[in-house]
């Protein structure tokens, strides 16, 4: 309970919001906590169906009520889950029970061997690296951590990554690129950690050298926002030749509570700079800034660890294929050209 | 030759502004040292405040003026201006607000790039205006650098770039503002890879996502005292840390006592050194 609401403070924090707006957005948030709100109707008749099927020796009537039930379920997960407005994306996306980094790591991966430090300042917790290997081949893993406890939490900043974290990552990356090893990143941060500390050691600079870095590394680099895609923080292992997005997650050039707190001047307004964002896999593919929506599980990837991990590994293994093929030299021009094309405006004058 | 030369007609965009930069009136209160001060005077000093040296805003027209040999500026790209890709609309749709904006400053949009001469050396150069929608970097911001860097590394010029963006990545733009600095920090990696020279000239203020991209890719960076830069804004930080912040956070003196700024220029020494520092970088 207490982890939880300070992971929302955290995420609430993000961009140029007060305490007293972080306050609001504690209490929204301490009310989801595990069910979210628009899931209640699914949690009650998924209780009431777990009691019918705890009774021992259920008559046929109650048999064919629990068929319609489990039908009825199936139906209204689906329902609820299809018409999802980004708010409730966003929440999703942040579900405590999603699955993480750690599980990728376990359910995706035959081996992962971590490489800890940055050899300048520390080891960052919120940005995990090493070696693995994904059904045979061997690669580079970089992913955000966001902690599943209390005291995995702090220890991980709830996923915001500091300067050492985007160096050691870009250290690991530039070391896969000299062995020929792809790159896998796994996006799920709600930013870039905003503390005095991270500031004093270069947040900025070390991001903005990982964006540079990342575009001339002559591997191919796959990236998957598998939760909260959060601003720079997420673009500092997100330069890629493939980027994903689950369903669910979102991907945005400042949180929602940020982007309220600024433009509607209350974090309270949150869902409503949600939909002005147009930041969830839908809008992205339509914007053209990612690739590929990775489907998940019904009712959500915290419903179902193994099924979105497959999903997860079949979808890196076919775009890791598609990329093989190309050499060094095409691989580089295809990222820049991915990179370059994106932007929306008009031109009047002559050059 | 003085810089000083440049100002006399300059400061006049200045004052179109209401609430940021020199305002209008005869005398004006200094944000720094809160003297009041002869308006005439500190825009003879290069829009610095003759009390306590505090660097006054200064608008593109000017800091061209400023910096760059008389009548040698070439403007590329002048008038792109943004499109809407989001439908975005706060308290006022953003297409309104790119037009309310463009009347204000007389802009196109926050970002002015071309070529010109810095006493007598050829260079592409660029500012952001923190005058239009707080300097951010949306698409034009974006294109327009990008290009001025593939100038660039074509022509084989030296690069500047002068920073002023409060705003980071625009929000109005959302996730295609974020690419941005993917996009201009790709360019600058073609641009490094050619042995190309950029100076980073970072002034009040730079942040966020501007602060995360090119800004802090200079080969050189240097920075006008006292100007606000960094990454998360000091209201954020001070949300998350919950202590005081130390004395001068975020300032070009902080950023060089931590290694993050190579030197810190006074702005009527701004041409004379950068000037020099070209020669430095240039085969």
């Amino acid at each position: 309970m207490a982890a939880n609401s300070l992971n929302s403070l955290q995420a609430a924090s993000m961009d140029g919001v007060n305490l007293g707006v972080l306050t609001a957005g504690m209490v929204v948030f301490m009310a989801v906590l595990h069910q979210l709100s628009f899931e209640k109707p699914l949690y009650e008749l998924e209780e009431r169906l777990l009691k019918l099927e705890s009774q021992p020796d259920p008559s046929p009537a109650e048999k064919e009520s629990m068929r319609r039930m489990r039908v009825e379920l199936t139906q209204m997960t689906r329902e609820r889950y299809s018409n999802l407005d980004p708010w409730q994306t966003v929440q999703v996306s942040r579900h405590p029970d999603r699955p993480q980094t750690p599980d990728y790591l376990e359910l995706v991966f035959d081996e992962f061997v971590e490489l800890h430090g940055d050899k300048a300042f520390g080891d960052d917790r919120a940005l995990i690296t090493g070696f693995a290997r994904l059904a045979g081949r061997k690669v580079m893993f970089v992913g955000h951590q966001k902690g599943r406890n209390l005291k995995e939490r702090t220890e991980c900043c709830y996923g915001c990554a500091h300067p050492e974290g985007y160096r050691k990552a870009m250290q690991k990356m530039e070391m896969a690129s000299r062995f020929g090893l792809p790159i896998i990143c796994l996006i799920d941060t709600p930013g870039a950690y905003p503390g005095i500390g991270a500031e004093e050691r270069g947040q900025a600079y070390n991001i903005a050298v990982n964006l540079r870095d990342m575009s001339t590394l002559e591997v191919p680099i796959i990236c998957v926002v598998i939760g909260e895609g959060g601003s720079g923080g997420a673009l500092g292992i997100g330069m890629g030749d493939h980027v994903a997005v689950l369903e669910f997650a979102y991907y945005s050039v400042i949180s929602p509570e940020g982007c309220a707190g600024i433009l509607w001047k209350s974090s309270r307004h949150a869902d409503k700079a949600a939909r002005a964002l147009r930041f969830t896999s839908k809008d992205l593919v339509e914007l053209g800034v990612v690739d590929e929506v990775v489907p998940e599980p019904l009712g959500g990837a915290h419903r179902d660890h193994f099924k979105m991990a497959t999903t997860l590994k079949s979808r890196l293994i076919e775009s890791l294929q598609g990329l093989e093929s190309l050499s060094s030299a095409q691989l580089l021009e295809r990222r820049y050209q991915r990179y370059r094309r994106i932007g929306v405006f008009h031109e009047n004058g002559p050059v | 030759m003085s810089t000083l030369e440049n100002t006399d007609t300059s400061a006049k965009s200045a004052v179109k502004r209401p609430k940021r930069g020199v305002p209008e009136g005869l005398w004006l209160r200094c944000d720094g040292c809160g003297a009041t001060v002869f308006r005439k005077q500190v825009e003879q000093n290069l829009n610095v405040c003759p009390e306590c040296e505090h660097h006054f805003y200064v608008p593109t027209s000017m800091r061209i003026r400023q910096l760059l040999d008389p009548d040698s500026f070439e403007e590329w790209y002048a008038e792109m201006s943004s499109g809407d890709p989001l439908g975005f609309a706060d308290r006022k749709p953003y297409k309104e607000r790119i037009i309310d904006e463009q009347k204000k400053t007389g802009m196109k949009d926050a970002c002015t790039v071309g070529r010109g001469y810095m006493r007598g050396r050829p260079l592409v150069f660029a500012t952001t205006d923190s005058a239009f929608i707080m300097g951010s970097m949306g698409s034009v911001v974006g294109e327009k650098l990008t290009r001025a860097v593939e100038k660039a590394t074509e022509l084989s010029l030296p690069l500047i770039i002068v920073s002023g963006s409060g705003g980071g990545a625009r929000m109005h733009e959302g996730i295609i503002s974020l690419m941005q600095m993917g996009k201009v920090s790709a360019a600058l990696a073609r641009f490094r890879r050619a042995n190309g020279l950029f100076i980073s000239v970072l002034t009040n203020p730079t942040m966020g996502g501007v602060a995360a991209s090119f800004a802090s890719l200079g080969d050189i960076i240097v920075a006008e005292p006292q100007a606000l830069v960094g990454f998360a804004g000091p209201r954020v930080v001070q949300a998350t840390c919950k202590i005081d912040l130390p004395e001068g956070f975020q300032t070009s003196e902080f950023l060089l006592k931590h290694g993050f700024v190579d030197r810190i220029i006074h702005r009527s020494e701004m041409r004379s050194e950068l000037a020099r520092l070209i020669d430095y970088g240039s085969r």
